[in-house]
């Protein structure tokens, strides 16, 4: 029994530490190519760790793409749409989990479906939108889309329910009314779910590609993803510049993924399901 | 009295603390919808007039190979992605729930690729996909077209598209796992069940709920799936005809090609899609999803 036991432990490790490898890999082999030139990654057999660790490619893919303004406005596109979402979601879930008013189940039943829908369905009168307000190009196009959130707002309400109606009888005979209540007694207490949808907003804007590759193509006003996409076609063949550029667009997340990998991971838990 | 004052409170601050996401939603949202459906009738084009055109766009749809092979796609890459991928993310959350040391380690390396845009993860694994310097045709040994083959790039995508996605379903299933009272398998254990029965006849059945939502969510991610197709195939590759999906088709036709009536009718049909599919598996939930406690 107790021989039994290790063995399924040592089998455990085994597995996980296979699937670790497996999942680590690729991002070290991005590392080792950017720093090789391109004629040592066309060596066969392959070299594993670069002959001189040179910056070459690092040069050459910032020449090529302006890093600085893309880390800008994918930050800036983060940091808009995480404020919008936080602010009108959280007024809008506690609305719908602590108010009464006419029409409430009717609105909330638009929430719910607009949550279904796939939200490529919007895209081109989305697009046709800014086109039309001449807004193309722009900080506020990036954010456009996500200025609302439906399932934010859905979440939010959750997170509202869940707190005692108590809490808000005490605070009005205190002499607040509804948006004292909310801002000072309600607010603070949603701070766990408020995280979630923060992270989940922010990995979502970094990561979406279609949006800011449409709507936003003046290489200087783009975001990461995309002015890493751009990169695709013109120099598809020289990979060490290609895993530098992807190195440094994937590097501030990462980072912040290893400063904050718990709230990350339970704040992608928490809003899993979408 | 006092209960009127409250009720004519709730309606003020209701109406105003809803109004922006409403007025959003409606703008953003519902007005997109309705204009999406209305376009998906109209030769509409980039620019200039466009008028109504009937069931036209639909029929131009269903008679084109492209569009057909498109869904085709689709479709096969759910069946490559979804099953293995969940099974697999069952897997590491069963062991991640193991009593193991270094939990949080090992669960922070399977979770990485979801906090790395797909844009730069596409790049990474087809430099490794490469046919004549790539590493993995290097190890093994093989001279696969993993990028420019068209029956084989579908699989390739789908392997960075299961290894992106294991981590993010694994912390799902183990949340479930971990909700499952301890005393059922102290009472199993005492049974005389082994391990495997235990997995069997306890943890999948309470953990189905969860594998449900992550089946479904699964589905509807990969039935959208384009931005690895588009950094991995992309224009210009000769794979890229065969190898599309219905949204990348959805957004050559509309951003590329400018066929903005067109390629609403592929983007309704892309969402009635996924809609079905979400409707079968939630009638197929009554035969194995357990929601008693």
């Amino acid at each position: 029994m107790k021989k039994n036991r290790g063995m399924s432990t040592g089998l455990t490790y085994a597995a996980l530490i296979i699937g670790s490898v497996v999942m680590i890999f690729p991002f070290v082999w991005m590392l080792l190519t950017a720093f090789k030139t391109n004629a040592e990654v066309m060596q066969i057999p392959p070299t594993i760790l670069p002959e001189n660790w040179n910056l070459d490619s690092f040069a050459k893919v910032t020449d090529l793409l302006p890093f600085g303004n893309l880390y800008l406005n994918t930050i800036l596109l983060i940091v808009g749409r995480v404020v919008c979402a936080v602010v009108f979601c959280s007024m809008a879930g506690y609305a719908f989990a602590k108010l009464n008013f006419r029409g409430k189940n009717i609105l909330f039943t638009l929430i719910i479906i607009q949550q279904m829908i796939p939200g490529q369905i919007f895209i081109i009168p989305q697009y046709q939108m800014i086109a039309k307000l001449g807004a193309g190009n722009t900080l506020f196009a990036l954010i456009f889309p996500g200025i609302v959130s439906a399932f934010g707002t859905f979440f939010l309400r959750q997170a509202y329910l869940g707190i005692p109606d108590e809490i808000g009888e005490a605070a009005y005979l205190d002499g607040c009314n509804r948006w004292q209540t909310f801002i000072k007694v309600m607010a603070p207490l949603t701070k766990a779910s408020v995280a979630a949808l923060a992270v989940f907003t922010a990995v979502f804007a970094y990561t979406d590609l279609m949006w800011p590759m449409i709507v936003n193509t003046d290489i200087n006003a783009t975001t990461l993803s995309a002015g890493l996409s751009s990169l695709n076609g013109q120099f598809s063949t020289n990979y060490p510049v290609l895993m530098a550029g992807s190195l440094l667009a994937m590097l501030p997340m990462i980072v912040l993924y290893l400063l904050f990998q718990k709230q990350f991971i339970e704040g992608v838990a928490m809003t899993g399901g979408k | 009295m006092k209960k009127k004052v409250r009720t004519d409170q709730d309606h003020f601050w209701g109406y105003l603390m809803v109004a922006p996401t409403i007025i959003g939603l409606l703008v953003l949202n519902v007005y997109p919808f309705l204009q999406t459906i209305y376009l998906s009738f109209t030769n509409a084009k980039v620019f200039g007039k466009y008028r109504f055109v009937g069931l036209s766009n639909y029929v131009k749809m269903i008679t084109n190979e492209e569009f057909l092979r498109a869904t085709w796609n689709t479709i096969l890459f759910c069946i490559l992605t979804v099953p293995l991928g969940v099974l697999l993310a069952l897997v590491v959350a069963v062991l991640l729930n193991a009593k193991i040391k270094g939990k949080t380690a090992f669960r922070a390396i399977f979770f990485l690729p979801m906090v790395v845009a797909p844009a730069a993860v596409a790049m990474v694994w087809k430099w490794m996909f490469n046919a004549e310097y790539g590493i993995i045709n290097t190890v093994f040994h093989t001279h696969i077209d993993w990028i420019t083959d068209p029956n084989v790039v579908i699989v390739t995508v789908a392997i960075v598209a299961v290894w992106s996605a294991i981590g993010y379903d694994a912390v799902l299933l183990l949340s479930g796992i971990q909700n499952v009272s301890k005393s059922y398998y102290e009472a199993a254990g005492l049974d005389g069940c082994n391990k495997i029965q235990q997995f069997w006849y306890i943890t999948l059945p309470m953990v189905s709920p969860t594998l449900f939502v992550v089946l479904i969510m699964r589905l509807m991610a990969s039935l959208k799936v384009y931005d690895l197709l588009y950094m991995m195939v992309g224009e210009g590759n000769p794979a890229l005809g065969k190898s599309q999906s219905l949204i990348y088709l959805f957004y050559r036709e509309s951003f590329v090609s400018g066929n903005r009536g067109y390629a609403s009718a592929i983007v309704i049909w892309t969402v009635l899609l996924i809609g079905i599919v979400t409707l079968l598996q939630f009638l197929g939930q009554k035969k194995w999803v357990n929601y008693e406690v």
